[in-house]
């Protein structure tokens, strides 16, 4: 178990990491997700004993390890780059881990066996790891990490660096490989859809700010902040700056009214937002609200099609099924369904609302 | 095919200009060393065909024995000193900050002296009578004179190059040392490496290319080296310090031997050549042993 009490790092005037605090239990994946420069990779370097803070303490299994040196706490990291010992082969570069901690020869030889057969290296065990595609040294990488059996396993970014084939299976695989082995495990990343498809709880941090921390679903469900709701969607969330007056929502740029009343809300300022998908072109329960923009660009995948419009002037993203064109500058409809409405009051945090329509 | 031709003959036109210059500073004066040294003159442009006969003389006599062991023995001892010497100061040069520009400015110097002003430097500088370091040693009681002594002559002459020639080495590894991204130190330190072993196993290898171009470059230049002992010690005392260089132009200049002086030239370019191919095959080989096996990942 993994316990950060109110950690904060900075260099100068610039700070790094503002008082953050998180607990994480072994054998469960934790994700730090948020954009570049929002304190990852800092936060992982205190972690793993790189850095050290300039106030809070770091407990392990309830043992302050502040003051341990990195070779003393049993850590593993894998980094974004491919990193391997260039002159060693690839059983010696897993192997490493297990000379430096002095096991024993024949049992060396078996544990780099195990790790290799598990990411599928057994092939290339004889081999330098400049001779290896990117993913295979990304591999050697994460064995290297694995056969140590550390504590605290540190991946940062492990899989940017990859080709998108490569990096879906990788992403497939890792989540099983690294639950087995009982350590605290973090992984960094700057896409949504990472931690999506991992799973586990989610750190949502922005400029060295804990935003939010909790099972990755709830956070991505029910974002308590206009920031992590920000961080915790892809493509970016849909916002849009609103007033309340005497119960009644209007736009605060147009003035013009919404459609929604909402009770018990007081007046002032409010952003409302609304995830990409779920903008809809279809009215199917009555009870939506509508939204009008114009056009600025489509983007088309192959399944599916981004429609950028600007709606009162905030630029807006629909993404929609199917392949469908939309003429630049022609006047779009959106319904959307006030559950899936989120408001932020003026200082971003979330507002929990009944709604009732008035049309 | 005549598109073809035409193109080609292009290509010989365009690389005409070359082969004149090349021709004009190095074949034509080769050749006529080469001329020299398969013939004998007794003066008044008088050539007599002697065939190998001054290469069997060169090859057999003690005094080019003597050189060329001097010079093999004074290469060898400036690679011992200078390349580890070279790798551990670039090793202790601060990655970053101000120091950086320093050290480096620092360690650009000494190649910016032309080398005959080298010489002169450590001429004046060993001397007994007026130089700091002859005079300094001499009032600390240290019998040092490089004009007497057989050791201190070459213990100037190796300090000289050393000075001289260290920072071309360390400025070549210190490139190579500042190309390992800072991952790979973090890495280490999270492997628990020792310093050692982040030596060994991260840095050498990096740094194995401009390594091997630094000993090739160190090799060949102490291989060919003249100006430096020719204005510090002349090649004396005795023909202790005389090289093959410092040899070769006593027997040409001095002796006026042209016959000989030329086949012992082109013997000592041979020695050149030969090493350098082989320097040269063991680098493109290591380069090609990388690339057919990365070839065969794909």
């Amino acid at each position: 178990m993994l316990e950060l009490r109110n950690i904060s790092f900075h260099q100068g005037d610039e700070i790094f990491l503002d008082d953050v605090s998180l607990l994480m239990e072994r054998g469960e994946l934790n994700i730090l997700l948020g954009p570049t420069l929002s304190g990852k990779t800092t936060l992982m370097r205190i972690m793993a004993g790189l850095d050290k803070p300039n106030s809070g303490e770091l407990l392990f299994d309830g043992v302050s390890v502040l003051g341990m040196p990195v070779q003393k706490r049993n850590v593993a990291m894998v980094y974004q780059q491919f990193i391997n010992y260039p002159s060693l082969t690839v059983f010696e570069n897993i192997a490493s881990p297990l000379r430096v901690a002095r096991v024993e020869q024949n049992q060396i030889g078996i544990q780099v066996a195990e790790v290799a057969e598990l990411l599928q290296l057994t092939q290339m065990l004889d081999r330098m790891p400049d001779t290896l595609s990117g993913g295979q040294q990304q591999r050697v990488a994460l064995a290297r990490a694995l056969v140590k059996k550390a504590d605290l396993v540190l991946l940062d970014e492990p899989l940017a660096n990859l080709d998108y084939k490569l990096r879906e299976e990788l992403r497939a695989e890792l989540p099983a490989l690294f639950a087995a082995m009982g350590a605290v495990l973090v992984y960094a990343t700057t896409e949504p859809t990472e931690a999506l498809v991992l799973g586990g709880n989610t750190v949502c941090l922005h400029e060295g700010r804990v935003e939010q921390f909790g099972p990755t679903l709830d956070l991505y469900r029910t974002p308590t902040g206009l920031r992590s709701a920000k961080i915790f969607s892809d493509p970016p969330l849909n916002s849009v700056e609103v007033e309340c007056v005497a119960g009644q929502f209007i736009y605060a740029k147009s003035r013009q009214p919404l459609g929604i009343k909402i009770e018990q809300i007081p007046d002032g300022s409010y952003t409302l937002a609304v995830r990409p998908h779920h903008l809809s072109r279809k009215k199917e329960a009555g009870n939506e609200i509508e939204v009008e923009g114009n056009v600025s660009v489509t983007e088309l995948t192959g399944s599916e099609t981004f429609v950028h419009f600007s709606m009162e002037d905030s630029p807006w993203v629909a993404l929609l099924h199917d392949v469908q064109d939309f003429a630049v500058a022609s006047t779009i409809k959106f319904y959307l369904k006030p559950q899936h409405l989120f408001l932020f009051d003026s200082h971003g945090v979330l507002v929990e609302w009944q709604s009732e329509i008035n049309n | 095919m005549s598109i073809q031709k035409v193109q080609n003959n292009k290509a010989w036109f365009m690389v005409l200009p070359v082969l004149i210059l090349v021709a004009i500073s190095a074949i034509i004066p080769l050749m006529t060393v080469v001329n020299y040294s398969v013939q004998d003159t007794f003066g008044g442009n008088e050539f007599f065909w002697v065939g190998t006969e001054w290469f069997q003389e060169v090859l057999a006599s003690e005094r080019f024995h003597n050189a060329l062991l001097r010079t093999l023995v004074f290469s060898g001892l400036i690679l011992a000193i200078e390349i580890p010497l070279g790798i551990l100061i670039a090793l202790a040069m601060p990655k970053r900050g101000w120091g950086v520009s320093v050290c480096l400015v620092l360690m650009a110097l000494p190649l910016l002296i032309p080398w005959n002003v080298v010489g002169t430097i450590w001429q004046v500088f060993g001397r007994v009578d007026i130089g700091l370091l002859g005079h300094g040693l001499a009032s600390l009681g240290i019998d040092y004179n490089y004009t007497q002594n057989n050791l201190d002559a070459w213990l100037t002459l190796i300090l000289m190059d050393v000075w001289h020639w260290t920072s071309l080495v360390v400025l070549l590894c210190y490139s190579g040392l500042v190309s390992i991204p800072e991952v790979y130190y973090q890495a280490a330190r999270i492997d628990g490496a020792s310093r050692w072993a982040v030596f060994r196993f991260i840095q050498l290898p990096k740094i194995k290319r401009v390594l091997l171009i630094a000993v090739l470059l160190r090799f060949m230049d102490s291989f060919m080296i003249y100006t430096e002992p020719f204005v510090v010690t002349g090649g004396g005392p005795g023909n202790i310090t005389s090289f093959l260089s410092i040899d070769l132009v006593q027997m040409a200049v001095g002796q006026f031997d042209l016959g000989p002086a030329a086949a012992m030239s082109l013997i000592y370019f041979l020695i050149i050549l030969l090493i350098c191919w082989v320097f040269y095959t063991v680098m493109t080989s290591y380069d090609n042993d990388e690339q057919s096996s990365g070839g065969g990942a794909q």
